[in-house]
């Protein structure tokens, strides 16, 4: 099962990330634990220096801004194959 | 696709006046003389100009950013000095996309980057300050000069007050975890194809666009009250330049506010155009836009009380300055 993680404080950008992914999960109906992350010290471990950022299988996959719906579901596409190995 | 996108924006950008002139006098039957028709098209014309304006530099200058990142602004700020080191920052605190709530990961990356805590300062003045949507919308009501004094207004208030408290070496008010996150690696940067940019700033129109056009609406509609209904001069005698004190109470009352770009910009316009003078109004806008109390609780976080309220302080005493300087020169 994929584990994502969105790392922001909470502001608005940060809800629509996580919403958008909901989303995205719901549509390609998968299994993935989804964790918003709102500690700074916890962002900083991935090492992005802007928010929203996108976390999945502890690989940041997007930082700073919000990816299209297409965007995530390659993302997620992609973290599944290697997911596999 | 693209090519039809800008033949379309030229064709309308060139059919509002003439379609808000003939809606407000010719369909609505209102006279062009009289205050309401002056009003209604003031606002018929400035709105869809307006909008179509934000998509169109939206998109442009989002095509710009996608050139810039904060890894590739802290890797050009790496090894400068202060002094080039803020002017070098401020300018790109223009260019590097950037939104409030990535304040602190943004800050924390420069500062244990090694990058002097002046100059990230002055990133952080910059950013937030000089925000695109109020570049547009001074530009589109008011013309370039003004837009652009703006833009230098701002840089030059980011590299004073960045190289100020660089000079005041407050380093000991950082809060403590912030030195404890070890050197990054430099993360490699994307390859984006010109498809891409283009995707990206289309995206961030949408974005940008969907989150402000009701603000600018309900900006507009207060400014073409304003121009139309208030007397010339009416306010000369508490925001004009006579009045010393009118700047730092700009300043003051701007602080704490928190306003969309959007709604402010053509409220001060019009509020100019009623007797404030321009000093006053540029003040106060950069004190609205530039500091915020949302900004000042996420910095919390990382800044100290003594080095948050030494931020906040600088900053609004170079925007006093400015303020004064305009009131003096025009």
């Amino acid at each position: 099962m994929l584990t994502i993680k969105i790392l922001g404080i909470g502001c608005a950008r940060c809800k629509k990330l996580e919403l958008l992914t909901r989303q995205v999960v719901d549509q390609m109906k998968i299994q993935a634990e989804i964790i918003k992350v709102t500690e700074y010290l916890d962002i900083m471990a991935y090492r992005i220096m802007s928010t929203p950022g996108l976390v999945i299988d502890e690989k940041v996959v997007s930082a700073g801004r919000i990816p299209s719906s297409d965007e995530v579901a390659a993302f997620i596409t992609q973290a599944q194959k290697v997911s596999s190995f | 696709m693209l090519a039809a996108g800008v033949v379309l924006w030229l064709l309308a950008y060139n059919l509002i006046q003439p379609l808000a002139n003939w809606i407000a006098y010719s369909l609505l039957g209102l006279s062009s003389t009289s205050r309401l028709g002056e009003a209604v098209a003031f606002f018929l014309y400035d709105v869809p100009k307006i909008l179509l304006l934000l998509s169109g530099m939206v998109f442009l200058i989002s095509i710009v950013r996608t050139f810039f990142s904060p890894e590739r602004t802290r890797a050009l700020l790496g090894g400068k000095h202060e002094g080039v080191g803020n002017i070098i920052a401020a300018t790109l605190g223009i260019v590097t996309p950037f939104c409030s709530c990535s304040a602190v990961p943004l800050f924390i990356g420069f500062v244990e980057a090694g990058i002097p805590l002046g100059v990230t300062f002055s990133f952080l003045v910059a950013a937030p300050m000089i925000n695109e949507v109020a570049v547009i919308l001074l530009f589109g009501l008011f013309g370039w000069k003004v837009a652009g004094l703006y833009i230098v207004s701002g840089l030059v208030v980011a590299i004073a007050a960045g190289y100020v408290i660089g000079k005041l070496k407050m380093e000991r008010y950082v809060a403590d975890f912030v030195w404890k996150v070890h050197r990054q690696a430099n993360i490699g940067q994307e390859r984006l194809t010109w498809t891409d940019r283009v995707e990206r700033a289309w995206q961030s129109v949408k974005e940008i666009v969907g989150k402000v056009w009701l603000y600018v609406v309900i900006g507009i509609a207060i400014g073409a009250g304003i121009h139309g209904f208030v007397p010339e001069d009416a306010l000369a005698s508490i925001l004009g330049k006579g009045a010393w004190w009118s700047v730092p109470l700009a300043v003051l009352i701007g602080v704490p506010l928190y306003s969309n770009a959007a709604g402010i910009v053509p409220i001060v316009g019009a509020l100019i155009e009623k007797g404030a003078s321009v000093g006053t109004s540029l003040a106060f806008m950069m004190a609205v836009i530039g500091l915020s109390l949302p900004e000042a609780v996420i910095l919390k976080r990382v800044l100290k009380m003594p080095l948050l309220i030494t931020f906040f302080g600088v900053i609004a005493v170079a925007i006093m300055l400015i303020g004064y300087m305009f009131n003096w020169i025009l």
